[in-house]
């Protein structure tokens, strides 16, 4: 990756419907921009002072070039539209079957886990050809999770989930780029994404071994936190088993339902006061400031492994 | 100052206070001119270092952190101190009474109150980077500026929204002006565009500002008192402040960009010798970006985790603002036909204007287009797009009405030879400086970095090298401009021979502005329509 940089490169399958789009508007501009200097110049060339051409006669009329180039621009601007917005449309939600692999970005890192519990740090593996899903979060500020040469961007915003996808479609080293300002060493929170065969991908994470997943780092913090304590089968206290809640609908003290995802989760482990569940006292403490992001999503992980709604 | 030029308002005294405590329109437009292009310079000097550091691949010149100061301030100095005063506050202050036969402004001591108010919002922002600087960029977001950043984030912020209420104050007294002083006979539709655009202007002005007062102090509470609105974890979003802030910053790109427009349209006209084609459209057209401009605010959050059904929306709104800007445009461009076109110094900085406009304004449909935006998004292709319509728009439309009403506002001419120089090496130098930059975001070199991957340098060198030159030409004016007000040869009051009330008074303009009653009878632009004008074949 050196010499001159002349495009991102291409090595996902959105990269070629962006480079359609982004080609055809470069032509598009290129030529009306092209067309109206030239109009300028021509008309100022030919109209120049002291120039000997005829000037009388020939006067557009304002309203009819008026109501045509609006018409014209508008409905090019229409077809842009369409299009963009159809190749944006079509990118929203993930193909079925899936890698998925969570992220966090903290000040001034990225790091990754595996669904087999591997993990890595400003640096990312990804097999070929099989859709990878990123469940990021951030610690602390937003961050940008950007892959040019996927043509994916996607801000991490802490206190909220942010996900994104793609399908490595070329094999080789890209570079991830943070994209959002986020202090001191943003322009060094950078890491390389490796996209290999999916035989070399297996034989990679077979070398890494197995890690904890988030989920089992989930279960681990469960009790380790003291959850279990009330939340566990044996507990001494009244606490709402959390077995089987995952995105189902949870009825609230106020009257109110809300869906068990993973804003809930988290709001209930940081603002249990908040949210407090029918029919029980809020007797909960809040964990804000105990504990911290990746613990979090493990948390999540967990309640989501403990079944419910996929 | 000798005899003749120091007629007018200009002459009588000139001891500091006669200016600092005059309240008329004309000497408050020097005020706010000379305060700006000490800011411009200043920023521009920001930027300077920048490009120089960007001269190599790794961060050597200048630490990330100072690199951090350089590119917030650069940005808070340009946008606040410089661009949203600059053709309002400077031109727009000194012709809006004269184009619309007014004594003055409406609330004259109003209008010198904005500018101490600006004066001491500005400098108490700019101490605060001598104590320290400030690192959250100019867009302060949270929770970055809110929690996490060490730096006199609430001093800045508090500067900005001062600053903030002399905009309002000054377009509240541009709105009144304009509705209330209009010389009998001046109905709207006879109002020159310059007016037009002031007037929209202000309205966003008014409309706007508030909100980035009210979000910037939604920071400063945060900072000093936790209250928590764009904390996550006392159950704030940060994603609240986007919106808040490209609510007002949105329209506030046309708060920079529409005065810009208006001094085009009163240039390309007298040196066409041709009224402006479709007056009605383009002054319509002007008061449909300033309604639309509050619509798009979304399209700076395509990767935010927005909802992808509201970015689908606002991108759609985007491509219908850009329709009156593109309208604007063909009308300029048809002006010239059949005209008697001449190359004077204001008018090339016209036609430069139309140029880098229209290249700024195209890449906007990229950025506006959401599929391409996610990548485009947070590089150098939206530094490249806004600096095309911000310096090469905006600050070549200032020059150019800097040099069509300068006779007008000193009562001397100036050097047209370096005029022409400068104007020359200001396109050239913008465009190797930000053309460059295009190619740097399609390739995915991020916006804020004070260190890069090799293989952006060779773009990065092109623009820090282009950016040597545009500081030169930007400096060019200072000197032909200084000798001009020295000694530069006493203007005629219509050196242009352009129409439009400003032109029927003398240069400079007594205090009073007009020796006579002004009764207006006839539309703007009446240009010669025939070639026999004897001026014309002159
Ligand atoms: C002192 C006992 C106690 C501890 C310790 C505790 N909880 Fe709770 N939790 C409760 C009670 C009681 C409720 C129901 C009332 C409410 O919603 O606040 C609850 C509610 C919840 C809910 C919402 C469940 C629903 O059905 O709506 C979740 C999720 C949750 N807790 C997770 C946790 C996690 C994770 C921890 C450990 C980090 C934890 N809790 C620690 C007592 C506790
Ligand atoms: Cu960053
Ligand atoms: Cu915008």
């Amino acid at each position: 990756m050196t010499g001159i940089a002349f495009g991102p490169g291409d090595a996902s399958t959105l990269a070629p419907q962006v480079n359609a789009l982004f080609y055809a508007l470069l032509a598009f501009s290129l030529a009306l921009g092209t067309f109206l200097t030239l109009l300028v110049v021509v008309y100022s060339v030919k109209y120049r002072k002291g120039s000997d051409v005829p000037r009388e006669g020939g006067r557009l009329r304002p309203m009819p070039v008026e109501i045509g180039w609006t018409s014209a621009t508008l409905l090019t601007a229409f077809a842009i539209f369409a299009w963009s917005a159809h190749v944006y449309m079509d990118h929203v939600n993930p193909p079925p079957g899936a890698i998925v692999i969570s992220g966090l970005a903290k000040q001034w890192m990225w790091k990754f886990r595996h669904p087999g519990g591997q993990r890595e740090i400003d640096e990312l593996h990804v097999p070929l050809g099989r859709p990878v899903v990123l469940e990021l979060g951030s610690q602390d500020v937003i961050h940008s999770f950007f892959v040019p040469a996927f043509r994916v961007k996607q801000d991490v915003v802490p206190g909220r989930g942010n996900r994104l996808w793609f399908t490595a479609s070329k094999v080789g080293r890209y570079h991830l780029f943070c994209a959002e300002y986020c202090g001191t060493e943003h322009s060094e929170m950078i890491g390389s994404i490796e996209v290999m065969e999916p035989e070399d991908y297996a034989s990679w994470l077979a070398a890494q071994g197995e890690g904890e997943t988030l989920a089992e780092g989930g279960e681990r913090l469960f009790h380790s936190f003291g959850c279990s304590g009330c939340h566990g089968q044996s507990a001494q206290v009244r606490a709402p088993d959390l077995a089987g809640i995952w995105n189902r609908p949870v009825a609230l003290a106020s009257g109110e339902t809300v869906i068990a995802d993973a804003a809930y989760v988290r709001d209930s482990v940081l603002m249990p006061d908040r949210q407090v569940a029918a029919g029980y006292r809020p007797i909960m403490p809040s964990f804000a400031g105990l504990i911290d992001e990746e613990e979090l999503q493990m948390i999540q992980a967990y309640v989501e492994s403990l079944g419910g709604q996929p | 100052m000798t005899d003749q030029a120091a007629s007018g308002y200009i002459g009588g005294r000139m001891r500091p206070l006669d200016w600092l405590l005059s309240t008329d329109h004309k000497r408050v437009a020097w005020l706010y001119l000379v305060s700006l292009t000490g800011f411009f310079f200043l920023g521009g000097l920001m930027a300077v270092l920048m490009r120089l550091e960007l001269a190599t691949p790794a961060g050597d010149l200048v630490g990330d952190d100072t690199y951090n100061r350089l590119f917030t301030i650069h940005g808070i100095i340009m946008v606040w101190f410089f661009l949203v005063p600059s053709i309002p506050a400077t031109l727009g202050n000194f012709l809006l009474p004269l184009m619309i036969g007014a004594k003055d402004l409406a609330f004259p001591k109003l209008n010198l109150a904005s500018w101490y108010v600006f004066l001491l919002g500005s400098l108490f922002t700019l101490f605060s980077v001598v104590k320290g600087g400030v690192d959250t960029g100019w867009t302060f977001y949270t929770p970055f500026s809110s929690l996490y950043s060490n730096s006199y984030v609430s001093a800045a912020a508090f500067g900005v929204i001062v600053v903030g209420f002399s905009s309002i104050m000054t377009g509240i007294n541009f709105i009144v002006t304009t509705h209330r002083l209009r010389a009998p006979g001046l109905t709207w539709f006879r109002l020159p565009i310059f007016v037009w655009t002031i007037y929209a202007t202000a309205l966003v002005m008014v409309l706007a500002t508030p909100v980035l007062a009210a979000s910037l102090t939604l920071i400063v509470m945060e900072r000093l008192f936790g209250i928590g609105v764009f904390d996550p974890n006392l159950g704030g979003d940060p994603l609240l402040f986007q919106h808040l802030f490209w609510f007002y910053s949105h329209p506030a790109v046309y708060i920079m960009i529409l005065p810009g427009m208006g001094v085009v349209s009163e240039i390309i006209p007298c040196f066409a010798r041709r009224p402006l084609f479709g007056y009605t459209a383009v002054a319509l057209s002007t008061m449909a970006i300033a309604l639309f401009g509050f619509l798009v605010w979304g399209h700076h959050m395509f990767v935010s985790g927005l909802s992808p059904y509201a970015g689908v929306v606002f991108s759609f709104f985007s491509f219908l603002v850009a329709i009156p800007s593109a309208i604007k445009v063909f009308n300029w461009s048809l002006t010239l036909r059949k005209g008697h076109v001449s190359f004077e110094p204001p008018m090339l900085y016209a036609l430069g204007f139309v140029g880098l406009f229209t290249f700024g304004g195209l890449a906007g449909l990229f950025v506006a287009a959401i599929a391409v935006d996610v990548q485009l998004h947070d590089t150098y292709f939206v530094v490249a797009h806004f600096h095309y319509i911000m310096v090469g728009g905006m600050v070549t439309a200032f020059m150019g009405g800097l040099h069509f009403w300068w006779p007008k506002m000193t009562g001397r001419m100036y050097s047209q030879l370096w005029g022409t120089i400068a104007a020359g090496t200001m396109f050239v130098g913008f465009n190797l400086t930000f053309l460059p930059q295009y190619v740097l975001g399609w390739a995915g070199m991020p916006r804020r970095y004070h260190q890069y991957p090799p293989e952006f340098q060779f773009w990065h060198d092109l623009s820090s090298a282009g950016a040597v030159v545009l500081a030169l030409a930007y400096a060019m004016p200072l000197f032909y401009f200084g000798w001009s007000l020295l000694y530069g040869p006493p203007a005629p009051p219509n050196p242009w021979l352009a129409t439009g009330l400003e032109w029927q008074t003398s240069s400079p303009p007594p205090k009073h502005n007009f020796d006579r009653v002004i009764v207006v009878k006839g539309p703007p632009y009446d240009y010669p329509h025939e070639a026999d004008d004897p001026e014309v074949k002159r």
